[in-house]
């Protein structure tokens, strides 16, 4: 059959369930998949967390006492994968992007509905698969870079089953790139030009590009590193006559851009929330569009930066280093843009205010780490070190994380028509806010001065400087109570929210809270202003 | 607009002091034990300062909006609908470019100066063969410098050990001896996972790899005892895998030296 995308002919609406039973079915609704895929991705935020809980128990003192040596590196390695491949790649693309890309662009669901649920439905399996292959005989445990020769000498089935799990979360990630990529280059309502289109369209295209170009080559290299788990090869085995540094250029080339993957989207969002809280138009909409595009061509010549201490010849580092730290460009002129549309505002200090400044805060603070970091010189000596560790934590939590919260607050009245408790949203804040800086700060001074990463065991002189991080996790940990009460608590009795409580002018809001199954009854309307604050077009609202 | 604009310079006069003054006064590295570490502090001040002048100017910009265009409870309506100054984005595009471009040549001479811009492809004695291409970590030294030095020294590592043989003496050590202020030349090369040498005090990390050998060049500056920390994850007692290495007097180190050198044995 051909595929539609009008969803009253592939959503049978008789043989859908209603009410919270769709959420677990095979919808083609836009919105529930991307409901799907923010709960699914926060149940594993969940795992994630509680594995991040036990390393940092572990941490809490020098020895390795909290539990097994090799148990330690699965823990590690669930961590990291969970958090990425389940948690904020899903979500910032999965989540926010199905509900928000057909809104915006002026359509009724995305280009591929069918593909999108499948896309989201592997998700589930596999993620499952790879909490479950703790209980086969141990979860992977080269961590989740998974270098050869390391993940060739490990137990296989966990190695194995960690490369099918990935596999199939980078095939859901390329469909739904294809499917963002289809949907705002198609499926535009007739009239809405390009540069009329929310910011956060532009990071999704920028962000599907990169999924699209970079995926395939991670799932080829992952194809090549089982071959030489189960079969024999010796593709990256030393011992075959195969080069494990090749491994690293490849698996980089994926996964330098999976961080632009999971901070553009991001960015993007971020661009939707600032204007509608600050009443101003977003600054500098044009040099936006160019620094997501910007971003996108450098993030894919830079990934060689993680390999300076591996054995490159000079003129590769040199090459990558000027690379990289030409990146802090067209990101720093995002900020900046923030900053001035902040700038001059009628600012209404809520949730979803405090978590985007949060974000701004510390997302310069590891954009600062990031650029010292690439340069060469400066990276030898804390390559993987916890100083690493503290960067890119800067970077995916004190970035990207904070904006998922930012968003829920924002989008919370759109997809329930109800509100969120302020009081306890601004609690969440304020302890994830310290917990974070508290966790993750200390740990630059620990690479600095002679802590690497991955460790179960370390020099009794960082005890106390690890306790004081371990003490911000647990406050991380806290935060997430009040976070949970909140939307438990407002989802059943929340203050109605009416249909835009916030009065933005993006199109979500330009429908009913929440939305009907087509999004609009009647015609999407044309927004050719989506940020046009203090205009006449909101004075009539 | 005078009035701003005083106020605008001393704001920045004060986030460049206080920059520059946590830049110069708090220190965050440890000791400085090879001629790679001042080189190495001198760049890490640089990029401290300049990123303390950027978060504090930028952290001060946003809690200052925060408070300054809060919304009153008295205010009906929106903001000023400025959507971008053409020249201000010009100006944050140009010279963010600017200041990274000098850093990218400023850490290209500081790692110049370390040594890492020289090849070390050529055969020297070293290497089992002309053709064997190794892959070098920071070099402080061109090779007929190691080839005067009777340092050689050839580095295994493997789960979860560091062994050092010295060829010119016949014998292997689980502690790294070295002279102060000579300059040491190492061939790594891994017996089964990627590992890594790293001694912060000395700056300097290199990834030991299976297969590939790699070179480390350095010279030690400061009498004493420091870790080797293995820095690649590489099993499940990674965080257990360290050796020391003791820079002392040549004397001391001859000693050391002699009193384990064996005769060679030819079978």
């Amino acid at each position: 059959m051909t595929i539609s995308i009008d969803p009253q002919k592939t959503n049978n609406e008789s043989l859908q369930p209603k009410g919270w039973l769709r959420y677990f079915s095979f919808s083609l609704d836009h919105k529930v998949i991307g409901i799907q895929y923010l709960v699914c991705g926060f149940l594993f935020y969940l795992i994630g967390g509680t594995l991040a809980s036990a390393i940092r128990i572990e941490l809490a003192s020098p020895m390795s006492d909290f539990m097994p040596r090799d148990v330690y590196n699965q823990v590690l390695t669930l961590h990291g994968t969970i958090m990425i491949f389940l948690w904020i790649v899903p979500v910032v693309n999965g989540a926010f992007g199905n509900y928000l890309i057909p809104f915006y662009v002026g359509a009724r669901d995305m280009a591929f509905p069918r593909l999108n649920a499948v896309a989201f439905w592997l998700i589930p399996p596999s993620g499952l698969m790879l909490v479950a292959s703790y209980f086969v005989e141990g979860a992977a445990q080269a961590g989740w870079t998974a270098y050869p020769p390391l993940s060739i000498t490990t137990p296989q089935s966990g190695q194995i089953i960690w490369i099918l799990s990935v596999l199939l979360l980078g095939g859901s990630s390329i469909f739904g790139g294809i499917n963002f990529i289809a949907t705002i280059i198609k499926l535009r309502r007739p009239g809405l030009k390009l540069m009329q289109l929310p910011m956060y369209c532009w990071a999704m295209l920028g962000t599907s590009l990169l999924v699209v170009l970079s995926t395939p080559v991670l799932a080829g290299t992952l194809i090549l590193l089982s071959f030489d788990i189960i079969a024999n090869t010796g593709f990256f085995n030393p011992v075959l006559g195969g080069n494990v540094v090749v491994y690293q250029h490849l698996f980089w080339f994926y996964s330098h851009p999976a961080v632009y993957i999971m901070v553009l989207p991001a960015f993007g969002l971020v661009s939707e929330i600032l204007p509608v809280h600050a009443r101003k138009p977003l600054f500098g909409y044009t040099t936006m569009v160019f620094s997501i595009m910007g971003i996108v061509v450098l993030g894919l010549v830079v990934w060689a930066h993680h390999m300076f201490t591996s054995g490159t010849p000079p003129w590769m580092r040199l090459f990558f280093t000027i690379a990289t730290a030409f990146i802090a460009v067209p990101t720093g002129i995002k900020f900046f843009n923030w900053v001035a549309t902040l700038w001059g505002g009628r600012i209404s200090i809520n949730s979803a205010m405090l978590f985007s400044c949060g974000f701004i805060i510390n997302f310069v603070f590891g954009g600062i780490t990031g650029v010292a970091l690439a340069q060469v010189p400066f990276d030898i000596h804390v390559h993987d070190t916890y100083f690493v560790v503290a960067h890119f934590h800067y970077i995916v939590y004190g970035g990207t994380v904070f904006i998922i919260f930012s968003s829920i607050y924002h989008w919370f009245p759109k997809v329930t028509g109800k509100m969120l408790n302020e009081k306890f949203g601004i609690l969440h804040f304020i302890i994830t806010f310290i917990g974070f800086n508290l966790c993750f700060a200390p740990q630059h001074w620990l690479g600095l001065n002679g802590m690497p990463r991955r460790v179960a065991e370390y020099d009794p002189q960082f005890q106390f400087v690890n306790q004081i991080s371990s003490l911000g996790a647990l406050l991380m940990a806290i935060s997430t109570i009040p976070f949970l009460i909140n939307v438990f608590l407002s989802v059943r009795n929340g203050k109605d929210a009416g249909d835009n409580p916030w009065n933005a002018l993006t199109p979500e809001w330009l429908t009913s809270s929440p939305p009907p199954v087509e999004n609009w009854e009647g015609e999407a309307p044309l927004v050719e202003e989506p940020y046009g604050y203090g205009k006449e077009i909101s004075e009539q609202k | 607009m005078l009035n701003k604009n005083i106020y605008l310079i001393l704001i920045f006069s004060f986030i460049f002091a206080i920059s520059f003054w946590i830049g110069f006064n708090v220190n965050l590295l440890p000791a400085e034990a090879s001629i790679n570490a001042p080189i190495y502090d001198e760049l890490f001040k640089i990029l401290f300062i300049i990123g303390l002048i950027i978060f504090i100017g930028m952290t001060i910009a946003v809690i200052y909006s925060l408070f300054k265009f809060r919304k009153k409870n008295d205010q009906i309506g929106d903001g000023i609908a400025l959507e971008g100054n053409l020249s201000l984005e010009i100006v944050w595009t140009i010279i963010p470019s600017i200041i990274v471009l000098l850093i990218g040549l400023y850490s290209y001479n500081i790692y110049d100066r370390m040594g890492g811009m020289k090849e070390l492809n050529h055969n020297h004695e070293m290497m089992s063969s002309n053709t064997e291409k190794i892959w070098a970590g920071i070099s402080q030294t061109s090779d007929n410098e190691i080839a005067i030095n009777n340092l050689p020294i050839e580095v295994s590592a493997m789960q979860f050990a560091f062994l050092f043989n010295y060829p010119k003496g016949n014998f292997i050590s689980g502690e790294l001896h070295v002279p102060v202020d000579q300059k040491i030349s190492m061939k790594m090369e891994s017996k089964d996972v990627i590992h890594a040498f790293w001694v912060p005090e000395f700056r300097i990390k290199q990834d030991i790899i299976p297969g590939q050998p790699t070179i480390l060049n350095f010279t030690p500056t400061k009498v004493g005892k420091y870790p080797i920390i293995c820095a690649e994850l590489c099993g499940p007692y990674h965080g257990g895998m360290r050796a020391s290495i003791i820079v002392e007097e040549e004397s001391d180190y001859n000693e050391w030296f002699n009193k384990n050198k064996k005769p060679e044995v030819n079978l």
